[in-house]
């Protein structure tokens, strides 16, 4: 596997517009005559479909859901981040990209974060001229706040649902393009195979999930924004459908899997609350501006109720292993000492699975010196959705919070360009590895989508497109689209057939706990090496017991879970042994073998490096290779928050 | 398993027994309700937790599932769409299917489990329908025309909080069509009205204002929607909040958009108002 980054030559601030400057073009009257295939129609996959179709080019866009602006940024809720410095707090391009790669603790590209940090500010005069109603102060210029422990306020929201409003100005760009006939959009189809001609990408083959049709698509290139792959751990706060299908099957057609063990644990989640749970749900992280988070000191007290613990009975434990941070020490080390004291048995709420998953968040301290009202105020609409799920009241009990997985950092392997090793396929958004490390900064998601999508593929697409000329588009009639057709025909076919007894849930589940136990908060040697053994077996046993009812022409949920846990389950395997042969602790990658003082401790000698899985064959483990990380601009240290 | 927890205050040792009439039907085929039994449904689990656990029953009993949309169920995403027992939604107001849990039922209760039911959204299959003509209004004007990369500085244009204000309250619609199933006459002229709103009041959205309007207007008067009669049951059935005065302003939009329409020389044919 050949993996060269391209990364343009030059000083890290000039290496875009230099770049951008002798990328080739296609001229306006050619473009038409072009065909991009975009998958996925979230931030990265709207933008990059509405901009290139703007550009005249033909585009063809695919979501499995029923209207594009369903997408999972959506749920994003936070906020986007920019240099644009409106609050005179010495924001720069250079602080956003050295704060970006110190979260990732070291572990991404500095080209792309530099990049990443000169577009920002770009992104949010793209929203604005859209329409997309951010916050704005008494003077009618733009709000922003600080978010997820940044020193300065950089942060642009929409109330809480910054996600929808971003994604509804991208599905509005979209949409205009539908109108004029640019885009043809495609939903309730889901890519099941990527099709390869001459070891280009080429195609796609997908099923509509509605009349249960498989067919082939052409095109010169094609374009995954297919998002990430945190449903492996079954429960996570994605939405249901979120899959690794699409970049999966990419990988098993040659495309390098980039760090797939790093996924990212969000701290301030509601907790599980019965075997039958299929989704959690997050809460702002802004809660814990307010909230103390603490346990009971001793785990007899864990079944009483909070009010009957006395104050000094009660272990505020941030507080007191992260002095100047406290309950706003980041997200990894926050999750990491709340799985730290239910695993001594002092977690709080109802038992599931034989423990107690659950710390403390109290805000009776803040409601005392603030009153009510106030905090009724900050976060009024956070209380009622805790109650809504939970049917406590927050104001008068401490809330329930424990981590749960939320974003994940690795991906399929990029160049500096976006693509792929595979030469015509480009990845966008958080389907691609590129820009977080091995750690995501909060408010940066919607940043990197918008980014990659409005701004950076755009140019890298057409320059490709420049080079293969105008007789690049294959026919469907050749073999290699039947070949992929007919697989997965056959795939679907089994799936209905196999008279199995167990359902595609039920080992997605089992799937989740495996994953969740040995390869989430903290990994070690031998929990891992059981895992992959555990995961081979459940595999196994998948394709021989899998259940699929329903029928092959109508909607057919069943059908299409099987196939995604059939991936998530060859995925799980991946992941495991990624976080087995990176014998460091970074970010949200922790061994418990590697740490200092509880803190986790890298490994730059040695691990310095992108890990780059390639598929080997069907119920083989893949190939690893990396590559190398060279810092030029940036110190490496050590991130401490005591 | 879920242990009852010694902790009073969680309700998760609660569990009912329910009876289920779920609307099924195939596609291209008629509909009918067929009725399920459910035991130990735990009362903290959601809506579509508790159809979760009825689709795994019917998987062990070798029967086909229950179709329904779904994706984030954090209610955001706008994709769940069922009618339970007559109400879009369920019965508590401003919440998607999704965010209903079933502390709110009783046990021993009967649930009826429709379809959204309006002529511009065909049943796909037993729960799950088609809200395609949703998009086709956007698509005819939904947005503000701007080209990727041609925007100017954003804080150029000042915008007043009250403004910014109204146009985010409008644009919190999701889209989810409860608007539509709830209207005696399918009406779809609170989704519209919302979108209009938080387009027409910005002044990024006033040089397309009436073509907008127009447009929208007609998209959605052709894809088979009612007429808005003042009934207000939209209001009452939105899980976002969108209140009637949206329909109230899409009208005095529309109506302006006509005169100015009317009145102009390169009227009607260049705009496609009629």
């Amino acid at each position: 596997m050949k993996l060269d980054a391209k990364i343009p030559a030059g000083p890290l601030a000039d290496k875009w517009n230099n770049h951008k400057a002798k990328m080739r073009l296609v001229t306006p009257t050619n473009r038409r005559r072009y065909h991009i295939i975009v998958v996925g129609s979230g931030l990265a996959g709207s933008a990059a479909a509405a901009s290139l179709a703007e550009m005249g080019y033909e585009v063809s866009c695919f979501c499995y859901q029923d209207s594009p602006r369903r997408a999972h940024s959506i749920a994003a809720q936070g906020g986007i981040n920019a240099a644009k410095n409106y609050q005179n707090d010495g924001d720069s391009v250079r602080r956003l990209f050295l704060d970006t790669i110190k979260g990732g603790d070291y572990r991404a590209r500095e080209a792309n974060v530099y990049r990443l940090a000169q577009v920002s500010t770009s992104i949010i005069d793209q929203c604005v001229a859209q329409g997309v109603p951010f916050a704005r102060e008494y003077g009618g210029l733009l709000a922003n706040r600080s978010f997820g422990g940044a020193q300065v306020s950089r942060t642009f929201y929409a109330r809480g649902q910054t996600g929808q409003q971003l994604l509804l100005g991208a599905y509005s760009a979209l949409s205009r393009q539908i109108g004029a006939g640019t885009v043809k959009m495609y939903t309730r189809h889901e890519m099941l195979d990527l099709v390869l001609v001459e070891g280009q990408a080429k195609g796609i083959v997908t099923r509509d999930l509605v009349t249960g049709e498989i067919k082939a698509w052409a095109s010169d290139v094609v374009v995954l924004c297919t998002g990430g792959y945190g449903n492996v751990f079954y429960l996570s706060t994605n939405a249901q459908g979120c899959n690794v299908t699409a970049t999966f099957r990419a990988h098993r057609r040659g495309a390098g899997f980039a760090n797939p063990c790093y996924s990212q644990i969000h701290p301030t989640c509601i907790p599980v609350h019965g075997e039958d749970q299929a989704k959690l749900t997050l809460m702002s992280e802004s809660l814990r501006n307010d909230g103390r988070v603490w346990v009971p000191k001793n785990s007899a007290d864990c079944a009483k109720p909070a009010s009957e613990i006395p104050e000094e009975a009660r272990d505020y434990f941030l507080e007191r292993k992260y002095p100047s941070y406290g309950n706003l020490a980041p997200r990894d080390i926050s999750s990491r000492a709340a799985k730290e004291v239910c695993d001594e048995g002092r977690g709080v709420g109802q038992v599931v699975d034989g423990k107690r998953l659950g710390v403390y968040l109290d805000f009776s301290a803040a409601i005392k010196r603030l009153g009510e009202s106030a905090i009724r105020e900050r976060y009024g609409n956070l209380f009622d959705m805790y109650e809504n799920i939970t049917g406590e009241n927050a104001y008068r009990q401490p809330m329930r919070i424990f981590p749960a997985v939320h974003y994940t950092m690795g991906g399929l392997w990029v160049d500096y360009n976006l693509q792929s090793n595979i030469p015509g396929l480009f990845v966008g958004g958080e389907a691609n590895f590129s820009d977080h490390g091995s750690n995501r900064l909060g408010a940066s998601a919607l940043m990197q989508g918008l980014a990659d999508g409005y701004f950076v593929l755009p140019y890298t697409v057409t320059d490709y497109l420049a080079g293969v000329g105008l007789s690049g588009r294959p026919s469907v009639d050749r073999p290699e689209f039947k070949a992929v057709v007919k697989e997965v025909e056959e795939r679907t076919h089994w799936f209905l057939n196999n008279n199995g007894n167990r359902s595609a849930r039920s080992y997605h589940k089992e799937l989740g706990k495996i994953v969740w136990e040995k390869c989430g908060m903290t990994r070690d040697k031998a929990g891992l090496e059981g895992a992959i053994r555990d995961l081979q077996a459940l595999r196994d046993d998948f394709w021989k017991n899998i259940k699929v009812v329903g029928a092959g022409n109508q909607l057919a949920p069943e059908l299409e879970r099987a196939g995604r846990v059939a991936d998530f389950l060859d995925f799980g395997i991946m992941m495991c042994l990624d976080a087995l042969t990176r014998e460091e602790s970074c970010g949200g990658h922790f061994r418990t073998e590697y740490q200092e003082a509880g803190e986790a401790k890298r490994n730059d000698d040695t691990f310095a490096h992108a890990a780059v899985w390639e598929f080997k064959g069907e119920g083989n483990l893949p190939k690893r290779h990396t590559e190398p990380l060279t810092y030029e601009e940036v110190q490496l240290t050590t991130r401490s928050y005591k | 398993m879920v242990k009852p927890s010694e902790q009073s205050s969680h309700d998760s040792e609660r569990t009912l027994a329910l009876r289920l009439r779920v609307w099924r039907q195939l596609r291209g085929g008629e509909g009918h309700f067929e009725e399920y039994s459910l035991a130990a449904v735990p009362v903290s689990a959601s809506f579509l937790e508790m159809m979760d656990m009825l689709n795994e029953q019917l998987i062990r009993e070798g029967k086909d599932t229950i179709a329904f949309d779904h994706d984030c169920r954090e209610g955001i995403c706008g994709m769940c769409s069922m009618t339970i027992n007559g109400m879009p939604h369920g019965p508590i107001p401003g919440v998607t299917t999704c965010q209903l849990h079933m502390r709110n039922f009783r046990d021993g209760e009967t649930i009826t489990v429709e379809p959204w039911r309006a002529r511009a959204f065909p049943v796909l299959k037993d729960l799950a329908v088609n809200r395609s003509a949703f998009d086709k209004v956007i698509q005819a004007g939904g947005f503000i025309t701007v080209r990727t990369g041609s925007a100017p500085e954003a804080n150029n244009t000042l915008i007043p909080k009250p403004i910014a204000d109204e146009a985010m309250d409008a644009a919190e619609c999701i889209g989810c069509g409860a608007c539509v199933a709830s209207c005696k006459n399918g009406s779809a002229m609170l989704f519209v009205g919302a979108k209009i709103n938080h387009l027409n009041i910005l002044p990024q959205g006033q040089p397309e204002r009436e073509r907008r309007t127009l447009a929208m207007v007609k998209t959605m008067d052709d894809a088979g929607f009612g007429n808005c009669t003042n009934y207000g049951e939209c209001q009452a059935h939105c899980p976002k909040g969108i209140t009637l005065d949206v329909i109230a302003k899409l009208n005095r939009d529309y109506l302006r958009a006509r005169v100015k329409d009317f009145f102009s020389s390169t009227g009607k044919a260049r705009k496609g108002g009629e």
